[in-house]
């Protein structure tokens, strides 16, 4: 028992260690930029770029259309998968999981061959990143939406309000959304965080999002990137702390105490 | 013409027959039960009644108005589901109101037809509660409110209790009923448990494998159950082979002994049957029914205590017989090994 104890311990230990020392030295860093002194000047000049905020702003821009054409494809979709085709669940998760198995450049490079080019020319659209971004959301999202579905009784739910005179429309809006708050809102910071520091598409296509910008920062400074690490590592870990705070006593039937 | 019609339904899924040949007519305000083993076509019928299914074959008419295509939701059929199924993210006064606001009814008229329907379920308190601070119990009856809150057409029940413990169960049962015949609404009542069928119908169906086996009062089911099906499946029953002696006069031996049946019998002498007695026709005394009475005696076999009852056994030669007598704390209840004779009018002898 004891021995056992000792080396669980161990290893939590080590990983611990190898994720925190490479971040507490990159936020050491981050606080160096002033000679001998610790200090916020490398935030203070990043916040105070105009490129970090127009990046950022443009990033939050994609990311909120994202998330909006992305919740508005997959609901309708995994609820009705649910519903009345889980025969296909199969497939629809695999196809979920595509951006997973193909890399974000193989798709970008499929986007503009094929929109770059009559009938559709959309490389010129931020819609084409937009739905690059939503399609790498999918597994994020759909399995979001997916447990949350899972936690309901979808069939009975839909029934009752059908047998109450409820058409489709009404159904989504009023029961089927409502009752997926908490998934949505875990679904919203995942996209969020995935969006916000894309690189590839973001580049490829030629938009000047945060992720391009914090590539070219990196390549021409020193100290300004750490703490934009450090920044964008605090983002994500606070969406993370959201969705448990969220998610935390809230079992699936108990969402409706957070109206 | 009835108020609720199924006409000749069938419904197959696929290959498989889950309904067959279906007809029932219901009057305005009775309360119907259908009644059957898991997997006889009860919740398949409802829902097509309901219109989450359509009928593969046949007709189902409400109020005289063909619905067997409609969608559900234009049906104004109210639905209670053994999940209960509120919805989770609106209070109970919001869940009540769903069909009305659906209705694009105004908010007078919904926050009446709310409390109303708060007052029949006597819940007046739980207005502002969401389905998860409630019990399974006052969660079914918010639902029931829910689905009377559109004034339905018909109110249609899919095993409602069976998610809860027993003692709720008969309560609520019997609030059901009493709201039912409150507002006279017509209703179709799923269930595989017989003591709810036979307490609270007008009139009760018995399914078997997607067929309807006998409809009727619950005293005629009870008392003169048409198939064998029917006769085991509704109440419990003592089954035993007996030899035919006599068609003509209905005189049969059971182990030996004679004993008569009210009818005679459409088999010929040396024939085997199947005679079927129901225990609380057994007495460990003699008092003829009207046709004259029947013994077997026999030995004690087992004693089992109940509760309010004692369940005794008793073994002829091979064939074996129990009867439930009241518990009596003064009287010493029949001792395994004891002999025993027990007594039956002839009447309650059916051959199944
Ligand atoms: N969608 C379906 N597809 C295929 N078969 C089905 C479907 N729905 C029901 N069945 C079959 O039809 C038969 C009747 O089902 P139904 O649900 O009506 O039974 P039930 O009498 O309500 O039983 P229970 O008491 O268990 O609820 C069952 O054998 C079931 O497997
Ligand atoms: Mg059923």
């Amino acid at each position: 028992m004891k021995r056992s104890r000792f080396w669980s311990w161990l290893w939590i230990g080590l990983g611990i260690l190898y994720f925190f020392i490479p971040l507490l030295a990159t936020l050491n860093f981050s606080l160096r930029m002033k000679k001998d002194v610790i200090s916020l000047m490398a935030y203070e000049k990043v916040l105070a770029d105009p490129g970090f905020v127009k990046s950022f702003t443009f990033s939050a821009e994609m990311a909120f259309f994202t998330i909006l054409a992305s919740m508005i494809l997959i609901v309708p979709t995994a609820y009705w998968v649910h519903l009345r085709l889980p025969q296909a669940k199969p497939i629809v998760e695999f196809i979920t999981l595509l951006p997973f198995v193909i890399p974000a450049i193989v798709l970008v490079f499929g986007l503009i061959r094929i929109f770059s080019r009559p009938p559709f020319v959309l490389t010129a659209s931020p819609a084409l990143l937009v739905a690059g971004y939503v399609v790498l959301s999918f597994p994020y999202m759909y399995r979001a939406v997916d447990n949350g579905l899972r936690a309901m009784d979808v069939r009975s739910l839909t029934e009752a309000a059908q047998s109450l005179g409820a058409g489709w429309g009404t159904i989504l809006l009023k029961v089927i959304f409502p009752n997926l708050k908490v998934a949505l809102l875990s679904g919203t910071f995942l996209t969020f965080a995935i969006v916000i520091g894309e690189l590839t598409l973001a580049s490829l296509l030629a938009w000047p999002a945060l992720g391009p910008y914090m590539a070219l920062l990196g390549q021409n400074r020193a100290y300004e990137p750490a703490a934009l690490a450090i920044m964008s590592f605090a983002l994500t870990w606070g969406m993370i702390g959201l969705i448990q705070v969220f998610t935390r006593g809230t079992s699936g039937t108990a969402l409706g105490g957070m109206k | 013409m009835a108020f609720l019609e199924i006409n000749n339904v069938n419904k197959r899924f696929g290959q498989f027959v889950a309904v067959e040949d279906f007809n029932l007519k219901v009057e305005r305000g009775e309360f119907v039960s259908f009644l059957g083993p898991s997997g006889c076509g009860k919740t398949t019928t409802l829902r097509m009644v309901a219109g989450f299914e359509m009928p593969t074959e046949g007709e189902i008419l409400i109020s005289g108005a063909d619905v067997t295509h409609k969608p559900p939701n234009q049906r104004n059929v109210g639905m209670v589901f053994q999940s209960y199924a509120l919805f989770p993210n609106m209070t109970v006064a919001d869940n009540i109101g769903f069909g009305l606001k659906v209705a694009r009814k105004g908010k007078d008229e919904i926050a009446k037809v709310v409390d109303e329907m708060l007052a029949l379920i006597h819940m007046e308190s739980f207005r502002q509660r969401y389905p998860y601070q409630m019990s399974g119990g006052q969660q079914q009856r918010v639902a029931l409110a829910r689905a009377l809150a559109i004034h339905p057409q018909v109110l249609l029940l899919d095993e409602p209790l069976s998610a809860l413990d027993a003692k709720i169960r008969v309560e609520l049962r019997t609030e059901i009923r009493a709201i039912q015949q409150k507002l006279g609404i017509t209703t179709i009542y799923v269930t595989h448990d017989q003591e709810e069928a036979l307490s609270l119908s007008d009139r009760i169906v018995v399914m078997k494998d997607g067929h309807i086996e006998q409809v009727g009062s619950p005293f005629q089911i009870y008392n003169f159950p048409e198939t064998p099906f029917v006769a085991s499946f509704v109440g419990t029953l003592n089954v035993v082979d007996a030899v035919v002696r006599d068609p003509q006069s209905g005189a049969l031996t059971v182990d030996g002994q004679e004993i008569q049946t009210a009818q005679p019998l459409s088999v010929s002498a040396g024939q085997t049957v199947r005679i079927a007695v129901r225990p609380e026709m057994l007495r460990m005394t003699a008092n003829s029914g009207s046709g004259g009475t029947n013994e077997l005696s026999g030995t004690v076999d087992t004693v089992t205590f109940l509760g309010s009852i004692v369940r005794v056994q008793v073994r002829l030669e091979k064939s074996k017989l129990f009867f439930d007598m009241f518990n009596n704390p003064h009287l010493v209840p029949p001792q395994v090994g004891e002999k025993l004779t027990v007594y039956f009018p002839r009447e309650a002898c059916l051959v199944v």
